[in-house]
């Protein structure tokens, strides 16, 4: 609280300003806290289920954020970490093995997993660069769904491609998030006590990506972003900075794959494939690279995008043409394909990025914009 | 033995096929620094294109071989197009933003033609027809047939006439200066965009005569085949050393070697708690081994210092 | 950031403004409109992604269903019901399947059809269950379905337990063959249902002497058919889809492989003898339930289907009829398309459908269900024998 109060201090320019903003903050916090309510009102729980899904991308784009936007490292297989996180929760509090441990013990334990997962990603790859870096994170993530995949013989540890059900849903002491809480005035559905529980863990992980970037580690990331050899040379260790950048990332991941454990009861290798990697690695850049808020509207964008065109792509149509001549999924991936294009083209550095980023590229536009020519900036 | 050589033969004419695909990515690669991972796709529209052309002209009674020259000679236009425009509207403006920028935008177009190709060719998977007649060879007790014996010399072919392009012609020249620095080759009197166009518009070319050999080889075609094919392929090129012709030819061979032997040996190896399934596992590890011990890939030297 | 103080505010209200707006717009549509009661039955299948085609196929059978139900002008509780089919894509992905799951509920469907892949179908079935929404899938084969302890989950296929059982008789005891190569797609399908048979067949006296992996998006199997070849076993059974299947017969007819081929339902497609080609000539394929030809007013459905998507049928479109025909039936025997007075009487069907004579067991499965084997004779599969009903029934 004292860090948001000075924060926000310092962007006052005149006293007039600071009823303004706190205004702005206390309509958003009451924004988010009648949100479920209003949005199960209004819309259907389908669409409060595809907002606590919105809130898990979010841990997730916060966590690659770190990876790719804060350190400049690009991780293709960042999906691998929230395998790691929604197994590790699957096989501790399940029928599997007969454990179910409580919600304190294993989301930590997922999260600090999933870290040591990313170390250990990371320690091999410290030599390697851009694209490079790209397909070997590809391939790591690949390798963690191959193992999740097979490991049910000979020794059946994750039951294979059946995946893992019956998994125990959140809950805290008796108290279950499977079930409608009553609160004595108000009964609280279970989707709505989800949304609670995601939007504490998507702060949380918000407050923790805003220290970490304004940190000496955030300034360290961002020098070996800009240009490793002159990191290295101020004396900055590249090493134990790229390390941390991963398992940094890596934890947030864990942290969401748990809990779409918990919400979802259910995990299958199929939810881990490479094009789940790809998505977030979307949300990061569509958003715009590097500054939170961006990261934060790309993956409430990506996640509700497609949706939004499966609820629209048939009724427009009926109503254009008066017949349905694409069919409505085709056209939903079609659209998507294209929005993702259009949007690169006309905002390259994302649709939300930081001012100072799109100065630079602006920058770098106007510069020499007459000769068309590539450059490579990063 | 005989087995033993059968693996050989299933590795060398996978990698080959891997190798004709790699050589696309690697061309772009090496002139922008830029992942294709569009190409891919137009690999899938290649061969869908291919079908249908013989499948339009089957009822004309040419031979097959005839056939499958004239759906190639459609086919590499319409991939050429294809190409050119990906690259003109989805790359080009994008030169000057942040590398991952076009990255996102290739992943758009990858989704954008895989749907197009789901309109207009269905959902179906479809029976490539044979485009040689079934003779098969015998060596030493493993089997080749003609159409792998042709796949395997064409990769061969494509390499070396690449090879030759860039190293000895004056549009493989202006190509290296491109790749270079293109602010200095446009000073030169280079015209840079074309140049890169041109080399789109090759690479495409190349796409179609993969996704034709592709179908052959695997009798099957269909809108989602593109991209297992491309990451592999890429695969192959990065373990090469990407933006290398020599190199996306070794790394294709290799990696078609890699998952021969590994699904074929892996089970004797680990005693049988590793079976097939662990093929990838194998071609990945492999990978960040090469990767770990030589930054650059196996042929590649200067491209880690760009990044 | 001060934009991002602005941003949030205007944001805010916007965002109020149009929950706002839907809210006081939404009209609650009435069930019932006059004398007619609207009947929305919900399914889900892949409709995009390499599973497309069947999906499609799906939905064409839930389709040709509604539609014939319409025709016969059904009146439930005194009011005529008209049968809506709300089809959504569920892009085999198990997330994606629970959001599906949750738009069905909230738009309060009758029932479900789907969905179609186990993978999909288990984890939707929780959400159903909660709704107290009966949902009775026409592909989903993981036995785990319907052991999870819902009333709500039903099936009309025989599930991996059954069919692997099947196809082993037929290969111990109609083929006789004594060694067996195995190979699966790793899929949450593929495995199910290889394990079951191998199971079997070594229970049977025959002796697995290979078992490989592919995958569902594999092109490529020769690496692991040479291998298959060197241990020269009498049948190769491909638990994969007709994708894989076809393509891998041909690969292994060119390498010398001479096992007969043996493929589960998934392979029991004619895009199976068309990817296959002439190497799918007396191979062997196993479908749930007896042919259509010998059911009453399968011929019927097998020309409507034809005439009507101008295609063959490609795998389950008649198993989602019955299946919607099915739920139908248990409504006009409770006389009400509500799921809490309906779901008593799925449990009690004994409807006679065009791919089996629908009666469930306790859990929701087929309580007898027939698995029949088919020969591919001049490029179509004919059948040969029906095994594994009384074994399952005793």
């Amino acid at each position: 609280m004292k860090m948001t109060a000075r924060f926000l201090a310092r962007l006052t320019r005149h006293p007039a300003d600071n009823r303004v903003h706190w205004l702005a903050w206390l309509l958003l916090g009451l924004l988010l806290a009648i949100l479920p309510w209003l949005v199960s009102a209004g819309f259907g729980n389908t669409w409060l289920r595809i907002l606590n899904f919105a809130l898990l991308y979010v841990m997730l784009a916060l966590g690659l954020n770190i990876v790719v936007g804060f350190a400049g490292l690009l991780d293709m297989g960042y999906i691998a970490f929230y395998a790691v996180g929604a197994y590790l929760w699957a096989l501790l509090a399940s029928p599997q093995f007969g454990l179910h441990w409580p919600l304190w013990a294993i989301l930590p334990l997922g999260a600090g997993v999933a870290g040591l997962f990313g170390v250990l990603l990371g320690a091999p790859t410290l030599k390697l660069r851009g694209d490079y870096l790209a397909i070997v994170t590809l391939g790591f993530g690949e390798i963690i769904r191959i193992f999740l995949n097979n490991l049910n013989a000979p020794i059946n540890i994750t039951n294979g491609p059946q995946g893992i059900s019956a998994i125990d849903p959140v809950h805290i002491g008796s108290l279950s998030l499977a079930r409608p809480i009553d609160l004595g005035f108000v009964q609280v559905p279970s989707l709505v006590s989800y949304y609670y529980l995601f939007l504490i863990a998507a702060l949380a992980i918000i407050g923790i990506a805003i220290r970490l970037e304004r940190s000496r580690v955030g300034r360290a990331w961002a020098a070996i972003r800009e240009d490793e050899v002159a990191a290295k040379a101020c004396g900055i260790n590249t090493r134990n900075v790229k390390l941390l950048a991963f398992a940094m990332g890596a934890t947030f991941g864990g942290v969401a794959g748990g809990l779409f454990a918990g919400f979802q009861q259910f995990v299958s290798p199929e939810s881990f494939g490479l094009l789940e990697s790809v998505m977030v690695l979307c949300m990061v850049v569509l958003g715009g690279m590097g500054h939170i808020p961006g990261v934060i509207f790309g993956a409430l964008l990506l996640t509700i995008l497609p949706e939004f065109f499966r609820h629209i792509a048939g009724p427009v149509q009926q109503s254009l043409f008066g017949t349905v001549l694409i069919d409505p999924e085709n056209l939903r991936m079609l659209l998507f394909g294209l929005s993702l294009v259009l949007v690169m083209r006309y905002r390259p550095s994302g649709l939300w990025p930081s001012p100072q980023r799109r100065r630079e590229i602006e920058d770098v536009q106007r510069a020499d914009a007459p000769a068309d020519v590539p450059v490579s900036p990063m | 033995m005989d087995i033993f050589l059968q693996q050989i033969i299933n590795g060398l004419v996978l990698g080959s096929i891997y190798a004709l695909v790699a050589l696309g990515y690697t061309m772009v690669y090496g002139i922008l620094g830029l992942i294709n991972f569009a190409h891919g796709e137009v690999v899938m529209i290649g061969a869908l294109v291919s079908y249908s052309v013989m499948m339009v002209l089957v009822p004309s009674g040419l031979p097959p071989v005839l056939l499958a020259l004239i759906s190639v000679l459609v086919a590499a236009p319409v991939c050429m197009a294809l190409a050119w425009a990906i690259e003109r509207y989805a790359y080009r403006p994008l030169r000057h933003a942040p590398k991952l920028t076009p990255l996102i935008s290739a992943i758009g177009v990858s989704i954008l033609l895989q749907n197009l190709a789901m309109m207009i060719w269905g959902r179906g998977y479809h029976a490539f027809p044979d485009i040689l007649p079934a003779i098969h060879f015998d060596i030493g007790g493993a089997q080749i047939t003609l159409l792998q014996t042709v796949t395997i010399g064409l990769a061969a072919a494509t390499m070396g006439i690449l090879a030759w392009m860039i190293q000895r012609t004056s549009l493989g020249q202006a190509m290296r200066a491109t790749a270079e620095n293109p602010a200095i080759a446009e000073l030169m009197g280079i015209p840079v965009n074309r140049i890169i166009t041109l080399t789109f518009i090759i690479g495409a070319a190349l796409a179609a005569l993969a996704g034709l050999m592709v179908g052959a080889n695997y009798s099957v075609a269909h809108y989602y085949m593109g991209f297992m094919l491309g990451l592999k392929a890429f695969t192959a090129a990065v373990l090469g050393g990407i933006g290398n012709i020599t190199g996306a030819m070794l790394g294709g061979l290799l990696l078609g070697l890699i998952e021969s032997l590994g699904a074929g040996y892996i089970e004797d190896l680990t005693g049988g708690i590793l079976g097939s399934h662990y093929q990838d596992i194998f071609a990945f590890l492999v990978l960040i081994g090469v990767l770990v011990f030589r930054p650059g890939g196996l042929m590649g030297e200067r491209v880690s210092e760009r990044a | 950031m001060t934009l991002f103080a602005r941003h949030a505010l205007s944001l805010s209200a916007i965002a109020l403004a149009s929950l706002s707006l839907t809210a006081c717009g939404k009209k609650e549509v009435p069930p019932v409109a006059g004398n007619e009661v609207i009947i929305t039955i919900g399914h889900a299948a892949p409709l995009t992604g390499p599973q497309a085609h069947l999906g499609k196929d799906n939905e064409n059978g839930a389709v040709m269903a509604i539609d014939e139900l319409n025709s016969r002008g059904i009146s439930i509780d005194g009011k005529k019901a008209k049968f809506v089919l709300v089809s959504e894509d569920d892009q085999a992905d198990p997330k994606a399947g629970t959001t599906v799951a949750q738009k069905f509920v909230d738009r309060k469907v009758n029932g479900v059809i789907g969905h179609l892949n186990s993978g999909t179908t288990i984890p939707a079935s929780r959400i159903y269950s909660e709704a107290g929404i009966p949902q009775i899938s026409g592909s989903a084969t993981n036995p785990t379905y319907t052991q999870q302890g819902f009333k709500t989950t039903f099936r009309v296929f025989a599930n991996d337990i059954h069919q692997g059982q099947a196809l082993a008789q037929f290969a111990t005891q109609s083929l006789k063959a004594k060694t067996i190569a195995i190979v699966d797609d790793r899929t949450a399908y593929g495995q199910g249902l290889a394990d079951e048979f191998k199971k079997a067949a070594e229970a049977a006296g025959a002796k697995v002497v290979a078992q490989e992996f592919t995958t569902d998006k594999a092109t490529d199997f020769k690496a692991i058919l040479t291998k298959i070849k060197a241990s020269n076993p009498d049948i190769l059974f491909f638990s994969a889809m007709d994708a894989q299947g076809g393509p891998a017969l041909k690969h292994a007819r060119e390498l010398g492989l001479k096992a007969t081929f043996l493929i589960g339902d998934g392979g029991c497609t004619p895009e199976f003898i068309k990817l296959a080609g002439n190497a799918a000539d007396g191979q062997y394929c196993s479908l749930p339930g007896v042919p259509l030809e010998k059911m009453p007013g399968g011929t019927v459905f097998k020309d409507k289907y034809q005439k009507r998507y101008n295609q063959q049928i490609q795998l389950y479109a008649p198993y989602v009829y019955d299946a919607v025909l099915v739920m139908a039936d248990a409504m006009q025997r409770a006389n009400s398309a509500e799921p809490a007075k309906y779901l008593p009487e799925v449990g009690k069907s004994q409807y006679q459908g065009v791919t089996a004579k629908v009666v469930f067991d306790a859990k929701g499965d087929l309580a007898a269900p027939a698995v029949s084997i088919y020969q591919d004779k001049g490029g179509n599969w004919s059948y040969v024998e029906t095994v594994g009903a009384a074994a399952a029934a005793k």
